[in-house]
């Protein structure tokens, strides 16, 4: 049947067709600002990062330390037990270097986005943040990185209250 | 389980603006794939409609807004969204409807209109990521690949030029279908040199923002002998979903696609599915998912798809071709209609009406799979003559 | 152990928002609608080949036996009140002086019609079943929207002739 269709459906445009009106078209700005509630878990989480530490879940059921903090386990389904401190250090996952922003365009300094394995957490428990400090070409995985903070007087219970990880010395 | 087989397909150009509206390129597609199969809209039981986030189109209950062009005029009708792996989604969805027993021919079309969205459908994209916990670290889409990948190329010592070789190949493919958008002649030096985007992920590692609409028409077997000389059966459906703490996973490896894969092969009595499978259309929105995903299906071994590729085995005269269709990477991405396309693609390989394109041999088994959301979901489906 | 937020101080919320914006094509029957209004000052509808069902706006396809509708037509921008409402706030909620009439007015001879505003009339003088025509812009100020119809008005009839 594919090889007998020599007409494919479907009309291409240029961007040009667009922008000189050779085609009719509606703008519409989405009008929506949002507020999103951190919930429990990481209402405290953004709490503890304000006071400059980095808080965990203990799950009874599996016994992992959950890292985002979470009040309940996804895998044994249950609530989980008790808050717990982990370090503000840990070991780069995977990493990238980053040369666009989320439109596609061209950042002047690379960010350096990674997932870190937080030690004090389980295995695998790493979250996302931001590598700093070190050129992009020393990035590398199985890295060894500390948390560098805000001041106090700066930080503001967000997940940015962390600025970066940097390697750590020798690591 | 009763049997369901595909009996139509159709789809729209792939194109990165369409003047058609998203409803227009449904109806394309839908209606070329009732001509196909000789039916009616008179025919149609139910519809099932697959398209991804609302925001992408900006049109709120794109289902609804769909349906006309989809055929649902009257008719029984759901829209499904699992994000990227909508598209194979899409007709396991058909498939339960007629497997149920309640109803006897589904037309399942499958949409998307990313053209619309500005300055970049990657604006909708961000919300993925946690608002909380990651949004205020300013992620774009592209970080979660560009983890994945090197997590991936780090864990097996793959290379870029490797993985380089799958762009090659797919947008090579994408010549030969005429709906495609990106089919080109490349070098592995041509993708390695394109904008480092975010490393390791080049421009000419990614697939394109599309539009474009696909659509198959899925019947109970009673119905197929009558209407078809060659119904393409559906031989195994899987799906499966892991956590959305995407950062507690080992991203290395797609266990939610094995998953998915293991469902499907097993109602499908498939034990080898290396030498049981004859044709694949894994989703490649990126050139190292096609491997990832290669091995996530089992038809590999972990860190092995590279080799496949390099041996020439996975091109469309190897001994399992892979994405002969030109694949996300070179016949365009508008999410769920390119995981249906690969469908289409199964159903015109299998009863050898596929062109230029045609992979030797009359492959007798083929399995289309997309994959989505926060990296979590595989979808899977084994279609057999 | 399960925790409730007591402290009215911990209850954090994260703002944001999506970045981004629409362009929708008018699509390929809508561009003939479109061009109807911004060029002609008329409305247009496209009549099913296969059924004859007659859509307006105009439509690629039937939606009911889903074949291909006709080139689309001029068809006279006249209609009947077929429901209406009085909007007293706009979308910000503020007070809207004078209020604004909407009704969907159903467009003679077709089996469609479209939502748009209703002038030149007293709020409490419309009812369903009222017969309207639209109002156009002048040539020179259409762009090619729905709002070159600046709004539909009552018809007025000539008196009979004896
Ligand atoms: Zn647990
Ligand atoms: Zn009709």
């Amino acid at each position: 049947m594919t090889v007998k269709i020599k007409e494919w459906p479907g009309t291409a445009l240029s961007s040009r067709d667009i922008e000189e009106g050779r085609v009719l078209t509606v703008r519409h700005k989405l009008k929506a600002e949002y507020a999103w509630d951190a919930g429990v878990a990481i209402g405290r989480y953004l709490r503890e990062l304000k006071n400059g530490r980095l808080v965990a879940r203990r799950c009874g059921g599996c016994d992992r330390i959950l890292l985002p903090p979470r009040m309940f386990c996804e895998q044994c389904f249950v609530p989980t037990d008790e808050w717990v401190y982990v370090e503000d250090t840990g070991t780069v996952n995977t990493f990238s270097i980053c040369y666009v922003r989320w439109d596609v365009a061209r950042l002047k300094e690379p960010l350096l986005p990674a997932v870190i394995n937080v030690d004090g957490a389980s295995p695998g428990m790493g979250i996302l943040h931001l590598l700093g400090e070190v050129r992009p070409e020393d990035v590398h995985i199985g890295m060894r990185v500390r948390a560098v903070w805000k001041s106090p007087g700066e930080r503001e219970g967000a997940i940015t209250d962390i600025k970066y990880w940097k390697p750590v010395q020798g690591g | 389980m009763a049997k369901v087989a595909v009996v139509g397909a159709g789809m729209t150009k792939f194109v990165r603006r369409a003047q058609e509206t998203g409803r227009e390129l449904s109806w394309q597609a839908a209606k070329m794939a009732l001509d196909s199969a000789g039916l009616t809209l008179k025919d149609v039981d139910a519809v099932v409609i697959g398209s991804a986030p609302d925001a992408f189109d900006g049109v709120h209950m794109k289902g609804e807004y769909l349906a006309d062009g989809s055929g649902a005029w009257r008719k029984p009708c759901i829209r499904n969204f699992v994000g990227g792996a909508t598209g194979v989604f899409a007709p396991i969805q058909g498939w339960y409807h007629i497997a149920s027993g309640q109803f006897d021919t589904v037309l399942v079309v499958c949409e998307e209109k990313m053209s619309s969205c500005h300055p970049h459908p990657q604006g909708a994209f961000i919300t993925i990521f946690d608002h909380t916990t990651e949004r205020p670290l300013g992620p774009n889409l592209l970080w979660i690949f560009a983890l994945e990948m090197n997590r991936y190329m780090t864990v097996h010592g793959i290379t870029k030029e490797e993985i380089a070789l799958v762009a090659v190949k797919n947008k090579k493919n994408a010549l030969d279908h005429p709906c495609a958008q990106l089919g080109e002649e490349l070098t592995v030096e041509d993708v390695l040199n394109s904008e480092v985007l975010a490393w390791p992920v080049n421009r000419l590692d990614v697939s394109p923002a599309s539009d474009g609409a696909a659509a198959v028409v899925m019947c109970a077997e009673h119905v197929a002998k009558r209407v078809s000389d060659k119904p393409v059966w559906v031989e195994g459906v899987g799906w499966h979903l892991d956590t959305a703490y995407w950062t507690n996973r080992d991203l290395y490896y797609p266990r939610y696609v094995e998953y998915a894969a293991r469902m499907a092969y097993e109602m499908a009595g498939i034990k080898e599915p290396r030498k049981e499978i004859h044709i694949v259309e894994p989703y490649d929105p990126f050139d190292y998912k096609e491997l990832h995903h290669l091995e996530g299906l089992l038809l590999c071994e972990r860190g092995g798809a590279a080799r496949l590729t390099a041996d020439g085995v996975t091109q469309r005269d190897g001994d399992l071709p892979v994405c002969p269709s030109g694949g996300l990477l070179g016949v365009g991405n508008p999410i769920a209609a390119a995981g249906l396309m690969k469908v289409c693609e199964l159903f015109w390989q299998l009863r050898g009406e596929a062109g230029k394109r045609q992979v030797p041999g009359t492959p007798r088994r083929g399995l289309a799979q997309a994959w989505g959301d926060l990296m979590q979901v595989g979808t899977v489906i084994i279609l057999g003559r | 152990m399960r925790e409730k937020l007591t402290n009215p101080e911990h209850v954090r919320t994260w703002p944001g928002s999506i970045p981004v914006e629409y362009v929708y094509t008018a699509g390929v029957a809508g561009e003939a609608y479109l061009r109807a209004i911004k060029e002609r000052g008329r409305l247009a509808a496209s009549a099913c080949l296969g059924c004859g069902t007659k859509y307006l706006p105009p439509r690629l396809y039937c939606e009911r036996c889903f074949e291909k509708t006709g080139e689309p037509r001029d068809v006279e921008a006249r209609g009947t009140v077929e429901t209406f409402t009085v909007a007293h706030r706009d979308l910000e909620g503020r007070q809207l002086e004078p209020p604004v009439v909407y009704a969907f007015v159903r467009i003679d001879g077709t089996a469609g019609g479209l939502v748009h505003r209703l002038g030149e009339v007293d709020p409490g003088d419309v009812h369903i079943g009222l017969e309207v025509e639209a109002v156009f812009l002048p040539p020179a100020q259409r762009t090619g929207s729905i709002l070159d119809i600046a709004h539909f008005r009552p018809v007025r009839h000539r008196p009979a002739a004896t």
